[in-house]
């Protein structure tokens, strides 16, 4: 087997409110090879963006990283002192926002930030930089890389935005990229515009990336591998087909009955019922028994702990659903 | 039977004139221009009773606007909207009060349209009580019905939106908008902000209250999936005009506008694996400067010479399906 580009192992990230401790990401483990798209899937307050976060070692007071290892290319990240860490994020690990003003500096020139990024990771001029920056415009299919390199963000569209923020990500040919729901705000057709410039850029650059969204129909249409998160724990990971066809995992199962288009028009949907619980008054035993259809005495009383179901597939779960086959 | 809603040729113009600083920089020579965009470009559909319509379209191809105008919030800059069949400028002040109250609208974001400062039971109970629906002594009954009605506790009457969770905040607007015992519901992007799970809980609530009290939807969304789960027949916008309009079933299962097709072929779905995504090229032209002829062309595969040419008008082609696209009127080869 292909070492994994990133190995994660138990991460634990605590926020300290007012109402006590909060753990965000709880006991979290995932791996990604190289030019592997892993889709982490989950709805508001899951922990997918914190996880992301905190791989990046981006977790700022009240909150911190209470446990666990982050392993890129084998060297754990949390031993790092900041100034290395510093040094890795944009260069071997970048990452990919929502919005793309949260990256992008309004007051700046396009061209402005392109080189102090390329000039703050490599010993380059400053002529060699801008043809860098330019090149990176162009492979992410923006049209006449050179002008735009002297615009400024806000007389670009949104979904050009976002392609300069790829084209920065992908500019020093990372070993990961994380992208934080980066299609979200997207209309459909620049989603979609977006989504086939990172499959042919990453494919052939054997880039991991970490895909976080909500929508699990991109992760379908995208993902080689995917783990549903909930309430800060991966209740259920495998390869993308075998889980979306062959969900274990009760709430797996009721996100993918969620989506409209699973099933034929006129029939109902089944939803899961209730609400996302609070991080604060998380139930003792499994997070999602208080909405689980199949939810036992054991569920509300004990935490189901990760379990590999068969080579590839890990779950969490007391009653997994019948698997076919 | 007339249709409940018909809108013909309708039309929103926003103009921008140069105020009095480029006025006087235009006598030193400068060229400021009045600014026009045709934000809905001759819109004509109907919406029968008890239907459910869908309006696709991306972001800036006026399907807000529409919605707004359906609403009464925006005044028509062209064409005519039609109530039970009466225009608006026929309208007596007591069908204008009908039109008013029979069509209701619920909001995209829950967290920007309710009051902070009122309680749900206000929220929910001001305008029937307004209005002379009820007696304000029945609002508190009245109200705690209607909050049944959308799977919410009567509990909750004197609580403050900020208590509430973004699914529930959008039950609560949908209370407030049946409330009003309304005819035709617009809902604006209703669904859009919530979670998938609360999503679906939220579409099943629509289908519900559309069979208990019949209720037409004019649904507007840029989400394929839920448009296809949910109406009977779909209206396809591109930059301010209408391109296709037939039942969910044909425009699904088979599209004909270039459009329609690009979109239908691009949206991801659970059941499409390692999707290889082959989008259309470039991105939605201003609508300050739409290209000549037909607005989609840049953009077309099959664009011919005479798209540039003329604006197709949307009408029914070789097999009776309503498109703007001349390639499928059949007048070119």
């Amino acid at each position: 087997m292909i070492a994994p580009v990133l190995s994660v192992r138990n991460l634990v990230t605590e926020f300290d409110t007012r109402a006590g401790t909060v753990t965000a990401v709880d006991g979290v483990s995932l791996d990604v090879g190289p030019g592997e798209v892993l889709g982490i899937v989950g709805e508001s307050g899951s922990g997918k963006t914190i996880t992301g976060f905190s791989i990046l070692g981006l977790i700022d007071k009240p909150g911190r990283i209470a446990g666990g290892e982050v392993l890129l290319n084998g060297q754990d990240l949390r031993t790092l002192p900041e100034a290395a860490m510093q040094k890795l994020r944009g260069d071997r690990i970048a990452m990919i926002f929502q919005d793309p003003m949260m990256t992008l500096n309004p007051v700046l020139r396009i061209d402005t930030q392109m080189v102090e990024t390329i000039r703050a990771h490599r010993d380059v001029s400053p002529a060699r930089a801008r043809d860098m920056a330019a090149e990176a415009l162009g492979l992410v299919g923006i049209p006449s890389p050179v002008e735009r390199l002297r615009t400024y963000p806000h007389e670009m569209s949104g979904g050009m935005r976002q392609r300069v923020v790829i084209a920065i990500a992908l500019m020093l040919e990372p070993d990961l990229i994380i992208a934080d729901e980066p299609t979200t705000a997207l209309d459909v057709t620049i989603q979609s515009q977006i989504l086939s410039e990172m499959q042919r850029l990453l494919a052939a650059r054997k880039t991991a990336l970490i895909w976080i969204t909500h929508d699990l129909t991109v992760v379908a249409g995208l993902a080689h591998r995917v783990a549903v998160m909930y309430a800060g724990r991966i209740v259920e990971t495998g390869p993308v087909d075998d889980l979306l066809d062959r969900p274990a995992h009760p709430y797996t199962q009721g996100l993918i009955s969620s989506i409209p288009s699973s099933v034929p028009r006129g029939e109902r949907l089944v939803p899961i019922k209730g609400m996302t619980p609070s991080l604060i008054s998380l139930p003792r035993g499994c997070a999602f028994a208080p909405r689980c259809p199949r939810a036992s005495e054991t569920c509300h009383n004990a935490r189901p702990e990760a379990e590999d179901i068969s080579e590839a597939r890990s779950l969490r779960c007391f009653h997994p659903l019948e698997m076919a086959q | 039977m007339t249709a409940l809603l018909s809108l013909r040729a309708l039309s929103q113009t926003y103009v921008s004139t140069p105020d009095l600083a480029e006025r006087m920089a235009n006598l030193a020579g400068a060229k400021y221009r009045e600014l026009r965009v045709r934000a809905v470009n001759e819109v004509s559909f109907d919406v029968a009773e008890g239907e459910v319509v869908g309006l696709v379209g991306e972001s800036g191809c006026g399907k807000s606007t529409l919605g707004r105008m359906v609403v009464g919030v925006e005044t028509p800059s062209g064409g005519t909207l039609a109530w039970r069949g009466a225009t608006l400028e026929e309208m007596t002040p007591e069908q204008r009060r009908q039109w008013e109250l029979e069509v209701q609208m619920i909001f995209q974001d829950p967290f920007a349209s309710l009051n902070p400062r009122m309680r749900v039971e206000q929220i929910i109970g001001e305008a029937p009580v307004v209005h002379g629906l009820i007696k304000r002594t029945e609002r508190r009954d009245y109200v705690a019905e209607l909050l049944g009605k959308v799977g919410l506790g009567a509990d909750i009457m004197s609580r403050y939106p900020h208590q509430f969770s973004g699914g529930q905040r959008q039950r609560i607007g949908i209370a407030r908008a049946l409330a009003l015992r309304p005819k035709l519901i617009v809902c604006d992007e209703a669904i859009s902000a919530l979670d998938v799970s609360i999503q679906a809980q939220v579409l099943n609530l629509f289908e519900d209250l559309r069979a208990e009290f019949g209720f037409a939807y004019l649904f507007i969304s840029h989400d394929l999936g839920a448009v296809e789960h949910i109406a009977d027949r779909v209206a396809i916008m591109y930059l301010g005009r209408l391109v296709e309009i037939g039942t969910a079933d044909e425009v699904f299962e088979n599209p004909r506008h270039p459009y329609t097709r690009a979109l239908l072929a691009e949206a991801p779905r659970i059941d499409r694996r390692g999707q290889d995504f082959t989008p259309i090229e470039g991105e939605i032209p201003s609508p300050l400067d739409p290209p000549p002829g037909c607005a989609f062309h840049p953009r077309c595969a099959r664009a011919t010479q005479a798209c540039k040419g003329a604006m197709p008008e949307l009408r029914a082609g070789r097999d009776g399906r309503r498109t703007a696209c001349i390639l499928e009127h059949g007048e070119q080869p």
